[in-house]
């Protein structure tokens, strides 16, 4: 636990050497924020909900996700296959300590990094601006809860990706797709509630929800009671479907290391 | 004037060559990024899925700037994109190497990463153009035909000068260079929809400061035969190749003064 | 070739995160120095001491903060471009060949940045082609080179347009001693048949002593020293060593003026100045001697020795 704990803490310490690139994120964070909430606006004066979302919940929304892009780290997270690819992971393998709990715990000390300098202000400025809907408290406990788990879920598949590198020499291919399809079906670039009803239905079987959509939706109240329950067990469920498979690959991987030599 | 750009193509060849020879590995990273760039337009779809019109524009309108802004965009990501690494070509002093050559800085800069997978989204982009440009109805004649063929070019020194002028500010900060991704990316991402559902002030900024309403927009307004909603005179739209050329003329200027601060300030 | 007057530079910097107390380091102090056509001189200091940033001012990368500088008849901060057309530098950490592309294809294109004329390019080309072993390489990209390979492509690169002042910047770290040994006689070649000046900042040692025979030595931004070799080891290196083989292992011998260093078996170090015949002829008349050796002081103590004393 105290190994962990001081893991974690390097995680936050990586991001938080660079305030520079922080205040450069928070301010990207905030201008794409309000381009898309007035692209999404413009489809709401034809008409009040879209999907069960109205215009304030959309607005919310754009600038949660906002708040929550970086949090979850999506994007371009190669940390993992790079270790693989130039072979420091055979240095990695070789120590007591596990890859798979050393990413988890550096994850969960770098994303509240993310969330509280990066993921707040953009949000604040957009409150400033746009109306938004504020959870009640127990939704506000349940949303904190939720975006633990959406960032397991999300380092959980990053590690899955990433360790295609033991047998792919270019991972760029499976990067891409993986980033594709996570990035879409998250909600990222757009809020699920959008989405065609059958692609909606789909992207809710899929874990990729559960990064995104899933704490936002806590947020803005969406879910009550039981649901509320099964939604979060959800989020777990993937995150420990993702982990355990990466316990698997990890494991193929290692073998492979063994039968190659390194 | 022409040997530049002789020694340009040079350049460019070369780096075409070499990637080439790795054919399998090319091939898989042009259908990445045309994915990925693809899901941009499936952003597009989603937003139509809800309603027919954004602001006056129908979904074929909307693909229309989406395509060309998307070919724009991806054209000056080879030739500049790199330039998002800057910041740490500065901080391990490779730029140095660029001074002591008996060439301008920014020339050797521009298109020393010729990434060729960046046209993945410019086929992307240009298949949505084929598929939606019969169903526009364009009332082709010279005027229009030649602004659909100065379009992409105006687009890329526009997009380009906006690249270079917020690339610029490695020199100054050690860590700001994600600042420009809110102009650069940022900028993509405005390009592909009309201006006139944002903001007023935003409006205005964007033609007069940071130019990228006339990327696609403006063009885009005459070719359609499409009025402005913000009640600007009609021959606004046929300002982009001038915007291009003032555009082109800021980013030359402050690449200049940025380089005169650092050979000063020490490398 | 160069001439160098009351050249400074200072730095402003800022330390701290949040407070940004500003500071400023003079990197380079009134140094004053002159270059003629056709030298080979050694520029040598401790890490920081404002050597890079010497080199810096002399190749246009940097504006001086005060002083006078010129470099072929040119000032360097004003006329980067066409003092660049003259001058070659090789700075041995930092690769300015295209990693991606073939060695060639790096020459070809360095060949039109500079205008070179396509026939003088070939002949110049395939000098370096014979003299520094290009041609096994000479497709391989870059990234693929071995280090040495690496400097020699580096080198070339460096010379192809046929520059008349070589700035070079740790051109022999990291090789083994065949290709160090190729390096430096290559140097020596083209700065004795085509009057190449030649500034060599290094921390090898091993260079200044095959290559250099005039040094200047930078420390804390001044210019500590700054003449013949020579001289230096007169002024500095007035001790040698003699190394005798006694005929059996022996207590240290105690000699006027003789100073023993270190005892190894039969075999004695002994630090003096002054004749070395006088002081052998001493040592036969108190023991019995099988054999001697005379070691001349090496620069690398004699430069340790400059930069302890500070000037």
């Amino acid at each position: 636990m105290r190994l962990d704990w001081e893991i974690a803490k390097v995680g936050w310490r990586r991001y938080a050497a660079y305030p520079w690139a922080t205040a450069a994120g928070i301010f990207t964070n905030t201008v794409f924020g309000f381009i898309q909430a007035y692209i999404l606006l413009a489809v709401y004066e034809h008409r009040s909900d879209v999907g069960g979302y109205d215009a304030t919940d959309t607005l919310t929304y754009v600038f949660l996700a906002q708040a929550l892009i970086m949090t979850v780290y999506m994007f371009g997270w190669q940390e993992l296959a790079l270790r693989i690819r130039d072979g420091s992971i055979a240095t990695d393998l070789s120590r007591p300590l596990d890859p798979q709990r050393y990413w988890l715990a550096y994850d969960l000390g770098r994303a509240p990094y993310h969330f509280v300098f990066r993921g707040v202000l953009p949000f604040v400025f957009g409150a400033l601006v746009f109306a938004f809907h504020y959870p009640t408290v127990p939704d506000a406990f349940a949303f904190v809860l939720s975006v633990v788990l959406a960032v397991i879920v999300s380092l959980g598949f990053r590690f899955l990706y990433n360790s295609s590198a033991f047998w792919f020499v270019d991972v760029r291919g499976v990067m891409m797709v993986s980033l594709t399809v996570s990035l879409f079906f998250s909600g990222m670039v757009m809020p699920l509630s959008f989405f065609p009803s059958w692609l909606r239905t789909l992207a809710h079987a899929l874990p990729f929800a559960s990064i995104m959509q899933t704490p936002i939706d806590i947020w803005l109240g969406k879910h009550h009671g039981a649901a509320l329950v099964g939604v979060i067990a959800l989020q777990a469920f993937w995150g420990l479907v993702f982990l355990g498979l990466g316990r698997l690959t990890l494991r193929a991987g290692r073998q492979k290391l063994v039968i190659q030599g390194g | 004037m022409v040997e530049p750009v002789l020694l340009w193509r040079r350049l460019v060849g070369a780096q075409i060559r070499s990637q080439f020879q790795y054919r399998v590995s090319f091939v898989l990273d042009l259908a990445g990024n045309f994915l990925i760039s693809f899901v941009d337009f499936l952003a597009v779809l989603v937003i139509f899925h809800n309603v027919h019109r954004l602001g006056t524009w129908n979904v074929r309108e909307v693909a229309f700037l989406y395509a060309f802004s998307s070919i724009s965009f991806a054209l000056t990501d080879l030739v500049i994109g790199h330039l998002d690494q800057f910041p740490q070509k500065i901080r391990d002093g490779t730029f140095d190497i660029l001074l002591v050559r008996p060439r301008s800085t920014l020339f050797q800069v521009i298109g020393s990463d010729f990434q060729m997978r960046r046209l993945g989204k410019a086929i992307q982009g240009a298949i949505v153009l084929a598929y939606v440009i019969g169903s526009l109805h364009v009332q082709w004649d010279a005027g229009r035909i030649a602004m659909f063929v100065v379009m992409v070019p105006a687009a890329i020194v526009i997009f380009s000068s906006v690249w270079v002028v917020a690339g610029c500010l490695a020199f100054w900060t050690t860590d700001g260079g994600e600042f420009a991704n809110a102009f650069t990316y940022g900028g993509n991402f405005l390009a592909q929809y009309p201006i006139d559902i944002l903001s007023v002030w935003l409006r205005r900024f964007l033609a007069y400061i940071v130019p990228l309403a006339f990327v696609c927009y403006f063009p885009a307004l005459y070719i359609l035969d499409k009025r402005d909603t913000l009640g600007l005179p009609r021959f606004v739209d046929f300002l982009s190749p001038v915007v291009a050329l003032v555009a082109a003329g800021v980013a030359g200027v402050t690449w200049q003064f940025a380089v005169r601060h650092y050979r000063s300030a020490g490398g | 070739m160069i001439e160098v007057e009351q050249l400074s530079k200072r730095f402003v910097v800022r330390r701290g995160r949040v407070r940004r107390d500003r500071q400023v380091i003079e990197a380079v102090k009134e140094i004053s120095f002159r270059v003629e056509r056709g030298e080979l001189l050694g520029y040598l200091g401790p890490n920081g001491a404002g050597k890079s940033t010497t080199i810096k001012m002399l190749t246009g990368i940097l504006v001086p903060s005060s002083g006078r500088v010129s470099v072929a008849g040119l000032d360097p901060s004003r006329r980067r471009i066409e003092l660049a057309r003259k001058i070659g530098a090789m700075f041995g950490q930092r690769v300015q060949l295209w990693w991606d592309l073939p060695l060639e294809d790096s020459f070809d294109l360095l060949r039109h940045i500079y205008k070179v004329p396509p026939d003088r390019y070939r002949t110049s080309l395939a000098r370096f082609r014979e003299v520094l072993d290009l041609d096994p390489f000479l497709q391989t990209p870059v990234r693929q080179l071995s280090l040495g390979q690496r400097i020699r492509g580096e080198l070339t690169a460096a010379m192809l347009h046929g520059p008349e002042l070589l700035f070079l910047d740790e051109p022999t770290i990291g090789l083994d001693v065949v290709a160090k040994q190729r390096v430096r006689d290559f140097l020596i070649e083209i700065n004795r048949d085509e009057g190449v000046t030649v500034l060599l900042t290094t921390h090898d040692l091993g260079d200044i002593e095959r290559l250099c025979n005039r040094l200047l030595v930078i420390d804390h931004g001044s210019l500590i020293w700054d003449g013949q070799i020579s001289d230096l080891k007169e002024r500095y290196g007035a001790e040698r060593t003699l190394i005798v083989d006694l005929e059996e292992p022996a207590p240290p011998l105690e000699l006027d003026g003789a100073r023993v260093e270190r005892v190894d078996g039969p075999r004695q170090w002994l630090r003096f100045r002054g004749s070395a015949a006088e002081l052998t002829a001493r040592v036969a008349a108190a023991t019995r001697l099988v054999d001697l050796q005379i070691a001349e002081p090496d620069i690398e103590e004699i430069v340790r020795r400059i930069y302890s004393q500070g000037s």
